[in-house]
């Protein structure tokens, strides 16, 4: 038993390695030295439409699938529900019950949560997909390291709570809600009015793109780092007779560790994406704050 | 010896100390509060990630120091 299970680890964690690996090796053998991942990886070649406006590179490739196979998950997961739920069933509802009950419900309440809950589940579902392309291996990349998706998606959440507060309140009390604060004394209003307009308007959107993608591209980078040391220890130094090339072992568990350090940072990262979204709405719609 | 590279990832690793502890901060106080007082958990925890979503803005700020197109001397 205990056998059959450590086959499949042992399996990923090779191949992961094998195709962290494999692309460098042409460029290793020509020089011979250590060649640190740089910020190039997230650019790399078009694959399929070169030139056009619609030109796939890699990365957009594997955005695509994700989206496929979160959507084909969804789909059939939700397909033949069952008064008495079957194991997929419960799992299926797990997830989306701490979503539904953690974090739409806890933050905006039983009546708005119903209404945004169809926005915040997609966008949570889109960005776990994304974010855990990151450490599977032979994708190896999360297709939210590129600014694009985590700016268009930081945009939805900007485009829902200004329109979630002006339909409740109209634009002028909207505004007033936000950036007139009670409570300040009124020759310090002003200041604190331009400070709201900065960290509201400005800061909230900016740092939503900006967490979700330097997260994404700074976890690309240590996996990278790490996968590359190793080969570049086990099979080129220790290749020519140097035991210094032992560190390597040292490097592969690192990357290990890595890994799984990975597949938590992507969850957490779709997590607080979502509950800030939530959040951002509830002060919307909150009478003053 | 010559110092040669970029410096904004200086520029991120000491906004990095600030919102670190600052974050530390924020989750350390909420624990608290919420070992103290656990039916307000659910309220605590919207202040804390709104507290940490405000704190941590200054590092992407430094982060984003780097790509602003300063004249050169």
């Amino acid at each position: 038993m205990r056998h059959e299970r450590r086959a499949p680890i042992l399996e990923t964690v090779l191949s992961s390695l094998a195709l962290a690996v494999l692309p460098r090796l042409a460029d290793d053998s020509s020089g011979g030295g250590f060649v640190p991942p740089s910020i190039n990886d997230l650019f790399p070649d078009a694959v399929l439409f070169a030139d056009t406006p619609f030109a796939l590179n890699r990365i957009l490739l594997i955005r695509l699938l994700a989206v496929v196979i979160i959507s084909l998950i969804l789909w059939l997961g939700s397909r033949r529900m069952r008064v008495v739920p079957s194991k997929g069933q419960v799992a299926f509802e797990f997830m989306f019950d701490f979503i539904r009950k953690g974090v739409v419900i806890d933050t905006l309440g039983e009546k708005d949560g119903r209404r945004f809950m169809p926005v915040l589940l997609t966008i949570f579902f889109a960005t776990l997909a994304m974010n855990l392309t990151g450490t599977i291996p032979g994708l190896q990349i999360a297709s939210t390291s590129l600014i694009g998706q985590a700016l268009l998606m930081a945009i939805l959440a900007y485009v829902l709570f200004v329109y979630a507060g002006i339909k409740k309140f109209g634009v002028g009390r909207f505004f007033k809600n936000a950036l007139w604060l009670p409570g300040v004394p009124i020759f310090l209003r002003p200041v604190i009015a331009i400070l709201e307009v900065l960290s509201t308007f400005i800061v909230r959107p900016v740092t939503l793109t900006l967490r979700l993608t330097m997260n994404m591209v700074a976890g690309h980078m240590l996996l990278a780092l790490c996968f590359l040391a190793t080969n570049f220890f086990l099979i080129t130094v220790l290749g020519s007779g140097n035991a210094i090339g032992l560190i390597g072992v040292g490097t592969l568990g690192l990357g290990v560790a890595f890994t799984v350090l990975e597949l938590f940072v992507g969850v957490l990262q779709a997590y607080i994406f979502t509950i800030l979204t939530a959040i951002y709405i509830q002060l919307a719609l909150a009478e003053e704050h | 010896m010559d110092l040669v590279g970029h410096i904004a990832p200086l520029a991120f690793g000491l906004a990095a100390i600030g919102s670190g502890v600052g974050v530390g901060v924020i989750v350390g106080k909420t624990v608290e509060s919420v070992a103290r007082q656990p039916e307000l958990a659910g309220r605590l925890q919207t202040l804390m990630w709104i507290g940490i979503a405000i704190t941590e803005a200054l590092c992407f700020i430094a982060v984003g120091v780097a790509f602003i197109p300063f004249p050169q001397p």
